[in-house]
């Protein structure tokens, strides 16, 4: 690789743009657009059928997308599959192993698969049998190990060639609370050296591994934020629904909003409805702040009626439904 | 080369970490004993009497016990070839481990290349139980050898043939069931395509006769290596596998 391009390319690891793929009869992935900088562990989330597993297929150069372009580490996975292949590692859904195998020769096998030089082979499959714990039952039938221990062979088996991106789909799926913790710790333990894209269901999954969330609900791109934000945005901060009802019945909205964006801690106010000299506004507080009694006693205090007040839900887990839910609703209407 | 010769190491491994292997060789090898004890005690017998009434028929223990048993096992390929080609890639769909092939830098047609070396090799081991036989017949009598070899090449051409067929059929599906079966009977059929011209020399038969397998495998038994059977086989063996890179390709479009 030339140096200027490598340089340029230090930073962006994945990048995906306008990435389609249609069935014959269904859309699984529409449109979506990402990048993926170097090092960074994202979270890819989305309900089951979202498209994350064929997006995932995509970028490991398993399946071709019908639309759109996607490069990792420069390298485009329609034009350039081998060398995108040699800097993907992949853990399928299902770990990929043959159950007559054992374990320390399914490495072995797997590390020629990917290219590895004879020389440094046995030296790989060492180091990595030992970095995933599974150096213990090296000798054993891979068809005769327990769940965890076949995900963690498959785990080596994604990095046994050291690559640059380590795609995994669903790493923790139906493993016990104990191997979840040390699949989580083992993950953690290998960014840096390694992008890691790994997808799942579950939600506190991103919050303990992850620095980035793509959020995709059917096939589409609802949401993209480094975790952080995304906890801030929808958990430190408190959102507040209220209803407010003027005396006269004729209550002006600028006044009630002005009135409201002058309580102590307030960000944002918007107003979502006026119905029957009735307003509803929704009210986000700064980050921390709890601004309900405020609330009340501002509108109390200029004469008009409070006939609501309640805070909306704010758990990630909210406001994941409310992304894959109702932004899809919102998309079906404008059709 | 290397990852042809990976795949096909790792087919073979995987073949006699099963008992299929096995099972194969042992069933075959009866068979063709079964087969061979019968020729054999009639050839004897036969010689004997013919001594006894003073006749000086040749005999011909090539043409009389091997050329017969020979033909007997490449009908009984038929029943192999789908049992050892069904798995090859139906398996790895079904348990997802074409995932991992498909995702690392290796070639389609070399996994396909690999995959089908392996099955043809442990053809040759099954037919290898055959040689057994053969070979007490070198040890108490006095066979020509050259017919011998090459019949059994014919044999491995026509396996290889059939196999390079049922790999293309477990490409197209992820039960290894339906490809042994659909593969058991596209080998029938073409095993049957040589009575259709039986008694019937028109284009029409003439055409169907080159098609069928098992007239090109005729010549191979009588020790007759023709160019244009080899040819058959080969360019079959070119065609199916290609066709079956083609379908690994819509495997990668479509799942």
């Amino acid at each position: 690789m030339e140096p200027n391009l490598s340089s340029r390319l230090t930073k962006i690891m994945i990048k995906v743009e306008g990435l389609s793929k249609r069935y014959a009869r269904n859309v699984a992935v529409d449109d979506i657009s990402f990048e993926v900088n170097k090092g960074q562990i994202v979270g890819f989330l989305g309900p089951n059928g979202a498209g994350k597993t064929t997006t995932m297929r995509i970028l490991t150069c398993f399946m071709p997308p019908s639309a759109g372009k996607a490069t990792v580490a420069g390298f485009d996975v329609m034009e350039q599959p081998f060398e995108v292949k040699k800097r993907i590692g992949y853990l399928p859904e299902v770990p990929p192993l043959y159950p007559e195998m054992e374990v320390g020769e399914y490495l072995h096998f797997v590390g020629k698969l990917k290219g590895i030089p004879k020389g440094d082979l046995a030296k790989r499959v060492k180091e990595v049998s030992e970095k995933v714990n599974v150096a213990e039952v090296s000798n054993k039938l891979i068809g005769k190990l327990s769940k965890g221990f076949r995900q963690r062979v498959g785990l080596a088996q994604a990095i046994i060639h050291n690559p640059d991106v380590l795609i995994l789909d669903e790493p923790t799926a139906g493993l016990d609370p104990k191997q979840i913790l040390e699949t989580r710790q083992l993950i953690r333990s290998l960014a840096g050296d390694h992008t890691i894209i790994l997808s799942t269901h579950i939600l506190s999954e991103v919050e303990h591994s992850c620095e980035r969330v793509i959020i995709i609900s059917q096939g589409k791109l609802v949401a993209q934020d480094s975790v952080a934000n995304l906890t801030n945005r929808l958990r430190g901060a408190e959102s507040v629904s209220l209803e407010v009802e003027a005396a006269d019945g004729r209550p002006n909205p600028t006044e009630v909003q002005g009135r409201l964006e002058q309580v102590a801690g307030v960000s944002r106010v918007m107003m979502k409805d006026s119905k029957d000299g009735r307003l509803t506004f929704e009210v986000e507080s700064l980050q921390g702040r709890h601004i309900r009694a405020e609330l009340a006693r501002s509108v109390v205090n200029s004469g008009w009626n409070l006939s609501e007040l309640r805070a909306v839900g704010l758990s990630l887990e909210d406001i994941f439904l409310q992304l894959t839910t109702a932004e899809t609703k919102e998309v079906g209407g404008q059709k | 080369m290397r990852n042809i010769l990976l795949i096909c190491k790792k087919e073979l491994k995987s073949y006699f970490a099963s008992p299929i292997a096995y099972l194969l060789m042992a069933f075959f090898g009866l068979i063709f004993g079964f087969g061979f004890f019968t020729a054999t005690r009639d050839f004897v017998r036969f010689s004997f009497q013919s001594q006894m009434m003073g006749q000086q028929q040749p005999m011909n223990v090539n043409d009389q016990i091997i050329r017969p048993l020979l033909g007997f096992a490449s009908t009984i390929a038929l029943f192999l070839v789908p049992m050892i080609s069904m798995r090859l890639i139906a398996e790895e769909k079904r348990t997802g481990t074409i995932e991992l092939l498909l995702t690392s830098p290796i070639k389609d047609i070399e996994i396909i290349l690999g995959k089908w070396l392996g099955a043809v090799l442990l053809f040759t081991c099954v037919l290898g139980m055959s040689m057994l036989n053969v070979a007490m017949l070198f040890a108490w009598g006095k066979p020509d050898l050259k017919p011998v070899l090459v019949a059994y090449l014919g044999l491995i051409l026509q396996g290889a043939c059939l196999l390079a067929i049922g790999t293309f059929i477990s490409t197209t599906t992820r039960n290894q069931i339906v490809a042994g079966g659909v593969t058991f009977f596209v080998c029938l059929l073409l095993w049957l395509l040589s009575w259709f011209t039986a008694f019937d020399s028109g284009p029409a038969s003439q055409v169907v006769n080159y098609i069928s397998i098992v007239t090109h495998f005729e010549n191979f038994s009588k020790g007759v290596l023709n160019l244009k059977d080899v040819v058959f086989y080969l360019s079959m063996i070119f065609f199916s596998l290609f066709i079956t890179s083609r379908a690994m390709e819509s495997v990668r479009w479509r799942s």
